[in-house]
């Protein structure tokens, strides 16, 4: 269990001002100024050296990350975009850093736009997001006021921070379409390459990091890229925000080691499964677009990157949904696959056509009203799916089907017997060919 | 150069390359909707996904650029493969997902037989369904009087959205809602536009945007092809003819790099119906202050009584818009065989000599060279109303990098593209000429800067060629002097001569009441001639020509005949038989030459052929079809600024007031004028 003296988000559960006296106090904003002066390189090397692991669900490393930035500015100007359009469904990390702790993540825009040369650093809020925004507003506004950013500041580097609320819609929380989106287009995905960090907002090169790794980067370089590598485990470092939902005692929001046991935090921190531990039946990991796991792999598994990928699924955003042996697995399943269905922006066929295929198909699937061999077919529709689109939503409406159908084909199955077993007078679905 | 290995092959290709372009290099066919050469890449259709050896997924070949590939792990050159089982299964999947809310309407579809997802289908799909839900239904749309929709069909590959914004530079379409309830549509259900929305059918890879004039009668296979050459304007729009039996269906863009890359407007499109309504199709004689109708024999004799011992002094001939070399030659031949010196094809009463040299009357750069100027004055000219394709080539080299427009006209049109306004007519332009606008900075720093002079202003045609020469648009590599005329005659009668000969009267002069005893009008409608003369009107539709006629001899349409333009470049073009003239029409030259017969004047020809071989002896250009001649552009451009300034000072206007009523034909097209209509409606709304 993580220790009380490693927690980087101190206040988490708002249980202090928020405001930007409380936040020095609690370390923000120290010593600002001498991590600027250690310069880029060092900043980058710190990032590299504490293996922090993007927290916005693919894992990817941030130092690496920083450093695909242009060394020089060849006359374009460097952005750094901050998604915090948190729509994956389960995770609310993001909104306790924003409303509890903004002057973290405003401290870490600086360093990161520093460390990538930007000059300017965009905050793209969720649409939903009304009361963060004002938070973070607020808290942009006592940095300008206390001239810890704007044009003249004390840390003598140049530096904007804009708050921009997007309007809703999951898409844009996909880098590119977020730009897409925050350049006043429709959020829909852009070809990768060229790749943000070559072209990315208004063309320019841009990085686009989690709201977590931007806010964990100044605790990070303050206390040295050691200490937090030397949390966690290896290739999975450091600390993270766990958003712990669905059947436990207590839901919650937690900072925990990276590593830590699926029972550890459960019953550690949410005060045990309902019903106990034989009432499990499966948790979805890392935000809705993860495969599940069935009870007996999680419920001992550490809660990381390689571990999580092992077992089929992966960390995500590290939104463990939880589910005992009272949800309509199937049911629920389509009801994620219902949100895809629903947030697909419509711009690439597969994703378009399939994710309203995938949703029709396993509703019928939830009442029984299936063949058996439909669901080979479904299976073969998630693969065709996955992979062929331009983002990776294809691949997130694709995932938590292929989890469902690894682990709980009896159970569809079950269902269709049922089904077939009982007399029903509705009509047999027609092709409509 | 990049090495990239293609199903093994291995190909040497430039390394912006898309994989695509690859692929086709080497010779293996990839399937795709979104994708098109003249448009911007969307790789939103999913069907060009081919196997990237190394990269984690497929790739879309139509965005992934061969400089992105990764070399294999010792240095090998990267490696597409687009046979492999990889590929054949993404492009299944793929269209598959395109097929299950795609109705299968086929028999009932006007895409049928020409449609690229019912081809791709075939040769990339899967024989059976495995879709068992309800299809997708979609309300259809109204996008305007030209495109008809079948939402149902659409397959959201966005080429319609992106043709308007980038090459017809309208916004008028776009997709509203998201995933697979995204829609296309003109937003409040408004008509477009643009005077190039037929195209949108045209690229429409399904059968979701069709033409609507020709919606449900024609099928793709029961068309004969002609390929043949637009005269709607004097662009010379490269198109091809397609009729069933004798009637002419529909007008479709032929590729032409050189003038019409492969989009026509909607007046060359949809004259289609104006081919086969109020047409004349046999001679008319009047009588009694009323026309009726007659025989050929009536008609001629009728003619030549009154020709027979007529002062020629007292006889002209006027050539209009759409008259074809060959009856132009032939016509100047009887006049100058009967000693008739009053002769002129200027129907805007254009002040060209084309004793100045060639130069003075065509459009000097050509229209690919439109893409190397880099600054623009239009004088006197609105380019979208009178050589919309040529517009189309100005907006596309502003697409390609800024680019510097200036513009002297009566109005401030929407061009599709910015421009300083710099004013209404000649003063302006003396103004510009002296420095008095920053504007001649920009055009004297131009490299190849750009003056087109329309025809609204070749009053002060010298005065343009004065600034021209002042900012050095003319020399041996760049001529930067262009004269755009709006008529698809006009240059090939220039060429041919067909002006006043030694003391004869102009067009105007022509005109004026009493100056004439007969007149003999080949296909001139938009000028009014006064009472008094007897007037011989040869030509194809009952218009204002027609109704003013005292003997109507009916010709043939340009669909209907084989006959010789020079368009506005000077670019000899020529045009194809697809049908014949309706009833007793004739082609244009047999007319003359049966007249001539009858006048006792026999012209040297009897056939089309002999007609051609004496026409190339006297202008050996003409036979170059295809090709402009080179013009001493440099010399021209000296007599021309040497020209006395004109004293107009009446603000430059542009001659085409109603894009779709230009000339007797698409008068008499229904489908023009309901789009005329719409036009009319929309600049009111503006004016409000």
């Amino acid at each position: 269990m993580l220790a009380d003296q490693d927690r980087i988000f101190t206040n988490l559960y708002g249980l202090h001002s928020p405001d930007l006296e409380a936040a020095k106090k609690r370390g923000a904003w120290d010593g600002t100024k001498f991590l600027l002066d250690q310069g880029r390189d060092w900043i980058i090397d710190e990032m590299k050296g504490s293996g922090l692991r993007g927290r916005g669900g693919a894992g990817f490393p941030t130092g690496l990350k920083w450093s695909f930035m242009p060394k020089k500015s060849d006359g374009r100007p460097h952005y750094l975009v901050v998604n915090a359009d948190e729509s994956e469904p389960g995770t609310c990390k993001d909104r306790e850093i924003m409303r509890h702790d903004p002057h973290l993540l405003i401290e870490g825009c600086m360093l990161a736009s520093f460390a990538m040369g930007a000059h300017a650093c965009y905050v793209y809020l969720r649409g939903e997001y009304v009361a963060e925004k004002f938070a973070l507003q607020r808290a942009v506004d006592e940095a300008y006021a206390a001239r810890l950013v704007g044009q003249s500041n004390v840390h003598d580097y140049p530096f904007d921070i804009y708050v921009h609320h997007g309007a809703g819609a999951y898409i844009c929380g996909e880098e590119t379409a977020l730009i897409e989106s925050l350049e006043g287009k429709k959020g829909m995905p852009r070809l990768k390459p060229p790749f943000p960090a070559n072209m990315g907002l208004y063309g320019c090169p841009t990085t686009v990091n989690n709201v977590e790794s931007i806010a964990v980067a100044g605790t990070i370089l303050r206390r040295g890229g050691a200490w937090f590598a030397g949390l966690g485990g290896k290739n999975n470092t450091g600390t993270k925000l766990f958003c712990v939902s669905g059947h436990v005692n207590k839901p919650c929001n937690v900072e925990e080691e990276l590593g830590v046991t699926f029972r550890e935090l459960i019953d550690k921190h949410c005060g045990g499964m309902r019903g106990g531990w034989d009432n499990l039946l499966c948790s979805i990991p890392g935000g809705s677009s993860v495969p599940l796991v069935p009870a007996e792999q999680i419920i001992d598994a550490k809660m990381d990157f390689d571990t999580l990928r092992n077992l089929g699924s992966g960390l995500g955003t590290a939104a463990v949904i939880v589910l005992d042996k009272s949800t309509d697995i199937v049911g629920a399943i389509a009801r994620i696959s219902y949100f895809y269905k629903h947030e697909s922006c419509g711009q690439c066929t597969p994703c378009r056509e399939g994710t309203g295929w995938m949703w029709r198909v396993l509703t019928r699937m939830a009442q029984g009203r299936a063949q058996k061999r439909e669901i080979d077919m479904l299976l073969e529709v998630t693969k065709q799916v996955e992979g062929h689109t331009i983002c990776a939503l294809g691949d997130a409406a694709a995932w938590p089907i292929q989890g469902l159908i690894r682990h709980f084909r009896p159970e569809i199955e079950k269902r269709i017997d049922q089904y077939s077993a009982n007399p029903h007078s509705d009509a047999v679905p027609m092709a409509a060919e | 150069m990049t090495k990239i290995l293609v199903d093994g092959t291995e190909v040497d290709v430039p390394a912006d390359y898309t994989l695509l372009q690859a692929c086709e290099i080497a010779g293996a066919e990839i399937p795709r909707f979104c994708f098109h050469e003249r448009l911007s890449i969307a790789g939103n259709c999913r069907m060009c996904l081919v196997e990237l050896k190394g990269a984690p997924k497929p790739v879309a070949s139509c965005a992934y650029a061969v400089k992105d590939c990764r070399p294999g792990p010792n240095g090998e050159p990267p490696e597409v493969l687009t046979r492999s089982g990889l590929t054949k299964k993404a492009r299944e999947g793929v269209m598959e997902f395109l097929l299950i809310n795609h109705p299968l309407d086929c028999p009932i579809c006007d895409q049928g037989g020409h449609c690229d997802l019912q081809d791709q289908a075939m040769a990339y799909g899967v024989d059976s369904t495995r879709y068992h839900e309800n299809k997708r239904a979609v309300e259809e749309k109204y996008i305007g009087p030209l495109v008809r929709t079948a939402m149902n069909r659409c397959i959201h590959c966005t080429r319609c959205v992106r043709f308007l914004a980038e090459v017809a530079g309208v916004p008028d379409l776009g997709a509203i809602g998201r995933g697979e309830d995204m829609e296309i549509t003109s937003y409040l259900e408004q008509a477009m536009g643009s005077e190039l929305q037929g195209n949108v059918a045209d690229l429409c890879p399904v059968g979701a945007l069709v033409h609507k004039p020709q919606s449900y009668n024609v099928r793709p296979w029961e068309l004969h092809k002609t390929e043949s050459v637009d005269v709607m304007d004097a662009v010379g729009s490269a198109i091809r003819v397609d009729a069933r039996g004798r009637e002419v269906m529909q007008i479709e863009p032929r590729v032409s790099e050189e003038i019409n890359e492969e989009w026509i407007s909607d007046k060359t499109r949809h004259v289609v119906d104006g081919l086969r309504l109020q047409r004349l199709d046999r001679p008319f004689l009047r009588e009694n202050g009323r026309l009726r109708p007659a025989s050929w024999g009536e008609a001629f004799s009728a003619i030549a009584a009154k020709l027979k011992g007529a002062d020629p002094k007292r006889v002209g001939a006027l050539v209009g818009d759409l008259a074809g070399a060959e009856e132009i030659f032939a016509l100047k031949a009887l006049m100058v065989a009967l000693g008739v010196t009053n002769l002129d094809c200027r129907q805007t009463g254009e002040a060209i000599d084309p004793a100045w040299g060639r130069a003075a009357y065509t459009f000097g750069p050509t229209i690919p060279g439109i893409e190397a100027a880099d600054a623009i004055l239009l004088v006197g000219t609105n380019p979208r109303t009178e050589a919309s394709l040529l517009n189309v080539r100005i907006r596309k080299r502003w697409r390609m990098a800024p680019l510097a427009v200036g513009l002297i006209l009566d109005e401030q049109p929407d061009l599709t593209y910015p421009y300083t306004y710099l004013g209404a007519g000649p003063d302006t332009l003396g103004a510009l000429a002296k420095g008095e606008h920053s504007f001649l900075d920009i055009l004297r720093q131009a490299e190849r800067p750009l003056i087109i002079v329309g025809e609204g202003a070749l009053g002060s045609l010298g005065a343009a060629a004065a600034l021209a020469k002042d900012i050095g648009a003319v020399t041996a590599e760049w001529n930067g002097l262009g004269v755009l005329h709006t008529a698809a005659a006009r240059v090939g009668a220039l060429d041919l001569g067909f002006v006043p000969g030694e003391g004869g009267l102009t067009f105007s002069q022509m005109l004026e009441p009493g100056a004439l005893d007969v007149v003999f009008n080949l296909g001139a409608d938009e000028r009014a001639i006064p009472p008094g003369a007897f007037v011989i009107y040869q030509g194809t539709h009952g218009d204002a020509g027609a109704s003013r006629a005292d003997v109507i001899l009916p010709g043939a349409a340009y669909t209907e005949k084989s006959a010789t333009y020079v368009n506005l470049e000077g670019r000899v073009q020529m045009t194809n038989r697809a049908g014949f003239p309706p009833g007793d029409a004739r082609e244009d030259w047999a007319i003359l030459r049966a007249l001539s017969d009858v006048l006792g004047q026999r012209l040297a020809y009897d056939s089309l052929g002999a007609l051609r071989k004496a026409m190339y002896a006297a202008h050996p250009h003409l036979a170059a079809v295809g090709a402009v001649e080179a013009s001493d552009a440099v010399a021209t451009l000296d007599t021309l600024a040497a020209l006395p300034a004109g004293s107009e000072k009446a603000a430059f206007s542009s001659p085409v007031a109603d894009f779709y009523l230009t000339n007797p034909i698409a008068r008499a097209s229904r489908v023009l004028a309901e789009c005329s209509g719409l036009a009319r409606g929309r600049a009111l709304e503006a004016a409000e």
